[in-house]
């Protein structure tokens, strides 16, 4: 009687605990790998925050009068490549998500293929892309906007694909009852359920695309990338810290205007 | 008699849809986007696929060696970057800091997180030199904006009784924090930390094209020679990589749960 009271409690059985140690021993191990290999070269460990503190003081004050000349019409460029960018994506995202979703294409081996065109998009980081498509299109906000929809798509095409296959069947078998056509039962009867999930995808994916674009001149792509780098290379860096000021405020500045319209439209 | 419509038309909707029309195509002229130059370029793409193919493995040393120092600033910035935020978020979050104390904190986890990563590496690469070093600082900025954030709303999402309960035996602060708050948060803080070093892995393969160490460099400088089968070489590597970790990243999730 007393034997079965005094039975213990334990979160894990005891090969779980096993587990868990080897793991925790694994991470431990590793980070110590990456330090002991991983190149780093005392000096620069040491005088790095003298040169931070003389970066920063070179930054002081930055140059607004700079903004004017080059740093605006970049700028503009930016949120153009964003926004075009984010566009492009639907419009090639839609049709994928479609076929992606199983409870609107039946065909299996379409599923597949539409899952891993997605799959593919997403695994290729924007600026990837962006160097691939100036590779073929040349320097410019052409490959930018295309880098911005290329990585898009899997994003977008994912969310989506996964919206449409939640949606209740009710309204869809409805309309395929009384005879109505292909298109009017995507417009009438799947786009309502998802269209609030439709736009909080794109003002979450417009409001990320924002924030990459502004990187994508980096590598000749165009936007405001382009004036950071110049400005970097020739060492101007009071007129980096115009720019950078000018990202930060974009940034900031989408972050509240996807907020607001999130609210009014969801 | 009119004909009852089943739908109203949406006018509003329609309206905005023509002005996102007429946006593009001025943004497009805007940009010099024109059917010619997609024309010319799509001539171009295929030029360029033929020469990507077939991928080209002889450097594969170089290869190697890149994707390890990627791996390594990876594994370095989650480190980090989790040790950071593990205190940054306790002050972040509003229920157990005064306001004067997480509105800073907060203000400074969101300055963390909307500089992109590329942008904080350059910075880093100038202050601290080309390597590994900046890549690592880098992205570790980068993991405190997101784990940061997410951890302290994870706290404050917290029952306070079981805070209050762990007091009320006359517990110090630190007491408190282990007992009360953690065990409440640590299956969630163990997900984003994963996350997180799944998003850095991916993150480190391109900090190296501003040269903050990695195989991102390695790509950059075999694009830059227009070496492309090279680079169709270190693309596939990095993309079975990130497969890989995903593969291995879900196994240890779920090992965790």
């Amino acid at each position: 009687m007393s034997a079965a009271l005094e039975r213990e409690w334990s979160r894990f059985t005891p090969a779980q605990r096993i587990g868990r140690w080897f793991l925790w021993l694994g991470l431990v191990a590793a980070c110590v790998w990456a330090l002991r290999t991983i190149e780093i070269i005392p000096e620069f460990l040491a005088d790095a925050p003298e040169q931070m503190a003389d970066l920063l003081v070179r930054m002081w004050p930055p140059d607004l009068s700079h903004y004017q000349g080059g740093v605006h019409d970049a700028l503009i460029e930016t949120l153009h490549i964003a926004t075009l960018g984010t566009v492009l994506s639907f419009t090639m995202a839609v049709p994928l998500a479609l076929l992606a979703a199983r409870n609107v294409c039946r065909v299996p081996p379409l599923n597949a293929l539409a899952n891993l065109c997605l799959v593919a998009s997403r695994s290729v980081n924007s600026l990837v892309w962006a160097l691939l498509f100036v590779a073929v299109f040349g320097p410019g906000a052409l490959a930018g906007v295309l880098a911005i929809a290329f990585r898009s798509v899997g994003f977008v095409g994912k969310l989506l694909a996964e919206a449409i296959e939640e949606t209740p069947r009710g309204p869809m078998e409805a309309m395929d009852a009384v005879g109505a056509p292909w298109g009017h039962r995507m417009l009438k009867g799947l786009w309502p359920q998802v269209q609030p999930a439709f736009w909080g995808v794109a003002l979450f994916r417009w409001d990320i695309n924002v924030r990459e674009s502004a990187v994508l001149g980096l590598v000749g792509a165009g936007g405001i990338g382009v004036a950071l780098d110049d400005a970097i290379n020739f060492f101007h860096w009071d007129r980096v810290a115009t720019i950078l000021l000018a990202i930060l405020v974009v940034v900031l500045v989408a972050e509240v205007i996807v907020t607001r319209l999130r609210k009014r439209l969801i | 008699m009119t004909r009852r419509q089943a739908f109203a038309t949406n006018w509003q909707g329609r309206a905005a849809l023509i002005a996102l029309a007429l946006y593009c195509v001025y943004a497009a002229a805007q940009l010099d986007i024109s059917w010619a130059r997609i024309a010319v370029g799509l001539g171009e793409g295929a030029r360029f696929l033929g020469r990507m193919w077939p991928p080209n493995f002889e450097r594969w040393d170089t290869l190697v060696e890149g994707l390890v120092e990627s791996l390594q600033i990876a594994v370095l910035a989650s480190a980090l970057g989790i040790l950071i935020s593990l205190p940054l978020s306790l002050l972040a979050a509003r229920n157990l800091s005064p306001w004067w104390i997480s509105g800073p904190a907060r203000a400074f986890i969101a300055l963390c997180r909307s500089l992109h990563y590329v942008i904080v590496a350059i910075l880093f690469v100038k202050a601290v030199g080309f390597g590994a070093l900046a890549g690592v600082a880098a992205l570790t900025v980068a993991s405190m904006g997101f784990i940061a954030k997410l951890f302290a709303e994870a706290i404050e999402e917290i029952s306070m009784k079981q805070v209050e309960a762990v007091r009320a035996t006359g517990a110090g602060r630190l007491a408190v924090l282990l007992y009360g708050v953690l065990p409440q948060v640590a299956s969630r803080f163990v997900g984003f930390c994963i996350y997180q070093l799944d998003s850095n892995l991916r993150n480190s393969t391109l900090v190296g094209i501003v040269g903050a160490g990695g195989i991102g460099g390695t790509l950059f400088a075999a694009f830059k020679r227009f070496d492309y089968d090279f680079v169709a070489a270190i693309l596939l590597s990095i993309i079975a990589m990130i497969f890989l970790a995903e593969v291995i990243s879900g196994r240890v999730r779920k090992a965790l749960q």
